[in-house]
């Protein structure tokens, strides 16, 4: 090797750094901005275009077809339900997953996921294969809102759990400790020592699950019977879309596409909020 | 108010925690347990605490049966080694939790709260949260959450362990100094000899879920009953069946009975502490501690061969008490 | 903790394993009962027709298509969002999770909306022959929309996790930007893009209400096996689509073991 002199080192070119920064990045930035465009935004535009094609008025006129209204208003109850049970429920399973033991219990935790995985048409079928018209258990959900709301359980159940599960095994148990030893009983210490710190994330995982309800199809297509009592705004939509009403079915779209986000950016920045002290 | 713990026994496993552990714990005193990690004596806290529930054996806090009460109804201050900080909540609120649990009313607690935030001096602290603590001030919180509810018996377990050695010096004389105001029987578990030793009136030293030695840091410091003890609680060289204390070696410059020649290695100087590391014509390595001057006064330097003599040994017979050995009264050549 | 807490701790286990094993478990034992209630050979024959046999082949056909496309954009997205900084980096992280916010009816719409005869681009691909709608090319955009962000938001965590210290030293080493990411980057997130295949992989296979819009539900050309299954629900063969759907679920519990595999590989 050649000894450099102290000098030489302030002369010489800067090292070509790895990642191509300017032009790579650029190129990079350009890709997957086209990519997003032509997949997500241009349709999404095509869509918000076509809601208003008749004007704000036509929107509205839409939106507040009785038809229209009763679906938007069934989608929100039913889906209120499903998120006020997976609350509960998807707490308790989280709390039986994370703090009991019992054999089987890896499998039960695997199993969980099923709906992710599961075709959502396939869910339909599954559901109304027990608890259909020739239902062997003598239950009949199929054609009723309790289907709906069944069938909305089924494909949002991980949803909770899987937010809840990874705090519950974080918590730092020495807390509830703290708690007995100060004189609170398990359900005081449930409430106001454990639940506080799971809230945010009972919150994220109850916001994705009513995002995932409002618009689910697939699995409640089949449930409903296609009848007026049981239409959610997908299926709304899509029955518009097959008699050719195209700013209708785009305008409760665009409402349906509005309450989702409204939905996952209050409760994101509530998150946000109760997760302040953190750290 | 006194504990006694009997015959208690736990398990975890294979793992036996506590093996047949007996303790007295006096009245109003400062007791440290202290044992290397795996010792059982964070089981034994908890099992005085009613964290964890003994498989056979009693637990008797003042006088009254607590074995079968539930950790909530024992009336125990509980401090943890990582502070167990209720995070969603402020220091107010944290202190202030046991009190609403036995529902006490707001006048009451609020006066109590800002009593205790004064005396362990988180004066300005009370609207933060635990994340907005030092780990020492997060530890001052917790204490003083445990001692709102004016517990029987204050328990800490390794209380100081996750802190920095300053802090962690700090806040030893400070709970010495909150234990002469407060006066409450208070348990605290160490690994550290020298914390236990600075900060305890009593000392129970554990090892393999037994009890070794309980007494006095003094006593177990002067008269240790085991090998265990002895080697635990300070410094030690061992010479065949003879235990030595560093500081109980003096280095001569002739032979004398009883003294074995002993190259010097290397002298560390410590400030006032010097520690000069011998080796031995048979190879083993011992050490001797002197004070600097002594250190200078016998002009010892590396390489140079001396003559090591023990003041005063201990030795461990297989069954029966350990002996002394005064091998020379008076210190110096 | 003590024995005093046993009761509660069974009452809650019996609830949510109850819970799961009502809206979960039971069904999917029942699709087996009553794929095979009429013999295995019925079974078998009524999914081995040319209909039945086509609708699996599309949906594999574009299954592998979105999952080669998600794949490459999410690696390239995720380098992007962990490894660069650039103004409208916060838009660009919101946008990806839009598919998860959207109905896949509204997806199907969208698209219908935007190359159907009227639509911005219609013109354009009609005019030269080309069929979006009602056609493969509209149900692979489809299904590609609806399974976008999953290989992205499974990398980007491991991305933030591994840091770029390893890929600084590369560079310090010689390596240029593809032999960085080639040999450094790439093994190191390779789990992660697993689990985001397995993720898209399922949800492409699994995908209806998109498709079922844009393919016009053509038997035998535009059918996939989940718009099968659905159409043979309807005309009451349930035979045919109870075993369709047990094969489907069948894929679902693989995907199930390989995410299993893919975590603890990830974690370890």
């Amino acid at each position: 090797m050649t000894p450099v002199a102290p000098g030489a080192r302030a002369e010489a070119p800067p090292r070509p750094v790895a990642w191509p920064r300017l032009g790579g990045a650029a190129l990079g930035r350009g890709l997957v901005t086209a990519y997003l465009s032509l997949i997500v935004l241009i349709p999404i535009a095509a869509l918000v275009a076509q809601s208003i094609d008749g004007g704000l008025d036509g929107f509205w006129t839409a939106v507040t077809s009785p038809l229209a209204v009763s679906a938007l208003k069934l989608t929100l109850i039913s889906s209120a339900i499903v998120v006020a049970v997976n609350v509960v429920m998807g707490t308790a399973i989280a709390w039986v997953l994370v703090r009991d033991n019992f054999p089987g219990k890896a499998i039960v935790n695997s199993v969980i996921d099923l709906p992710f995985a599961l075709p959502t048409i396939v869910a339909g079928i599954t559901l109304l294969a027990l608890y259909g018209t020739n239902s062997p258990v003598g239950i009949d959900i199929a054609f009723t809102r309790v289907g709906i709301v069944v069938a909305l359980l089924f494909v949002t159940l991980p949803f909770v759990v899987r937010a809840v599960q990874p705090v519950l095994l974080e918590l730092d148990q020495e807390m509830e400790e703290a708690a007995a030893s100060l004189g609170a009983g398990p359900l005081t210490t449930f409430r106001r020592i454990i639940f506080p710190n799971l809230a945010p994330a009972i919150l994220a995982g109850a916001a994705l699950a009513f995002a995932r309800a409002i618009g689910e199809f697939g699995s409640v297509l089949l449930i409903s019977g296609n009848l007026p009592k049981t239409q959610v705004a997908s299926l709304f939509i899509y029955a518009q879309i097959q008699s050719g009403n195209d700013t209708g079915a785009a305008a409760v779209s665009v409402t349906l596409l509005l309450i989702a986000l409204v939905v996952l950016l209050v409760i994101g920045r509530l998150t946000h909020w109760t997760l302040r002290h953190d750290r | 108010m006194s504990i006694i713990v009997e015959g208690a026994r736990k398990e975890f496993g294979d793992f036996v925690a506590l093996d047949d552990v007996s303790i007295q714990v006096p009245d109003g005193s400062l007791t440290a347990l202290l044992g290397p990690s795996g010792s059982g004596k964070s089981t034994l806290l908890r099992v005085i605490a009613g964290l964890e529930q003994p498989d056979s054996g009693r637990v008797m806090i003042s006088g009254w049966d607590a074995t079968d009460v539930p950790a909530q109804k024992r009336g125990v201050g509980f401090v943890f080694q990582h502070y167990a900080a209720f995070k969603h909540m402020t220091v107010r609120d944290n202190i202030a939790f046991g009190l609403s649990i036995r529902k006490r009313d707001n006048k009451e607690i609020d006066e109590r709260v800002q009593e205790l935030i004064q005396l362990v001096h988180l004066e300005g602290f009370g609207d933060r949260y635990p994340s907005q603590l030092s780990g020492g001030q997060r530890q001052r919180m917790a204490l003083a959450r445990a001692l709102a509810v004016e517990p029987k018996v204050l328990l800490l377990d390794e209380p100081f362990g996750a802190l920095d050695a300053n802090v962690r010096k700090e806040l030893r004389q400070w709970l010495r100094r909150l234990h002469d105001e407060v006066h409450v029987t208070t348990i605290f578990v160490t690994h550290d000899q020298e914390e236990a030793m600075e900060v305890a009136g009593q000392i129970v030293v554990m090892n393999e879920g037994r009890v070794e030695q309980t007494g006095q840091p003094t006593d177990l410091y002067e008269h240790p009953r085991t090998e265990f003890v002895m080697s635990f609680i300070g410094p030690v060289n061992r010479r065949g069946a003879m235990f030595i204390r560093p500081h109980d070696l003096e280095l001569l410059q002739v032979p004398a009975p009883d003294a074995e020649e002993a190259m010097i290695e290397r002298i560390v100087r410590l400030g006032f502490e010097t520690r000069v590391e011998l080796l031995l014509p048979d190879g083993q390595q011992i050490w001797a501690q002197m004070t600097r001057d002594e250190a200078e006064f016998d002009e010892l330097a590396e390489g140079a061969i001396v003559y090591a003599r023990p003041r005063r040994a201990k030795v461990f017979e297989a069954n029966g008490e350990p002996r002394t050995e005064e091998l020379s009264a008076a210190p110096g050549a | 903790m003590t024995a005093k807490r046993r009761p509660g701790r069974y009452g809650l286990r019996f609830v949510a394993l109850g819970y799961l094993a009502m809206l979960l478990l039971i069904p999917i034992g029942m699709i087996s009962y009553r794929a095979f209630e009429h013999g295995f050979a019925a079974a078998r024959s009524s999914v081995t027709t040319p209909d039945a046999l086509h609708a699996f082949y599309m949906t594999i056909v574009i299954a592998v298509i979105a999952v080669v496309a998600n794949t490459i954009f999410g690696v390239g997205c995720a380098l992007l969002l962990v490894r660069s900084n650039f103004r409208g980096k916060a838009l660009l992280n919101a946008i990806i999770d839009v598919p998860f916010a959207i109905s896949p009816v509204v997806v199907g719409l969208s698209l219908l909306l935007l190359y159907g005869r009227t639509g911005w681009f219609g013109d354009v691909f009609l005019n030269n022959g080309i069929q979006i709608l009602f056609a493969m090319p509209g149900m692979v955009l489809a299904t590609i929309f609806v399974s976008l962000p999953f290989v992205v938001r499974e990398v980007v965590p491991v991305l933030h996790e591994i840091g770029d210290e390893q890929e600084q030293a590369a560079e310090t080493l010689g390596a240029n930007w593809w032999q960085t990411f080639r040999r450094i980057t790439l093994p190191a997130i390779r789990w992660g893009v697993a689990y985001g295949v397995v993720l898209t992989t399922a949800r492409a296979l699994g995908e209806f209400g998109a498709v079922a819009v844009v393919s016009g539900r053509i038997s035998g050309q535009t059918e996939t096996a989940t718009l099968w299954v659905a159409r043979e629900f309807g005309q009451f063969n349930t035979t045919g689509a109870y075993t369709a759907s047990l094969v489907l679920a069948l894929i679902a519990v693989a995907t199930l073991l390989a995410m299993n595999l893919f975590k603890r590989k990830e974690a370890s």
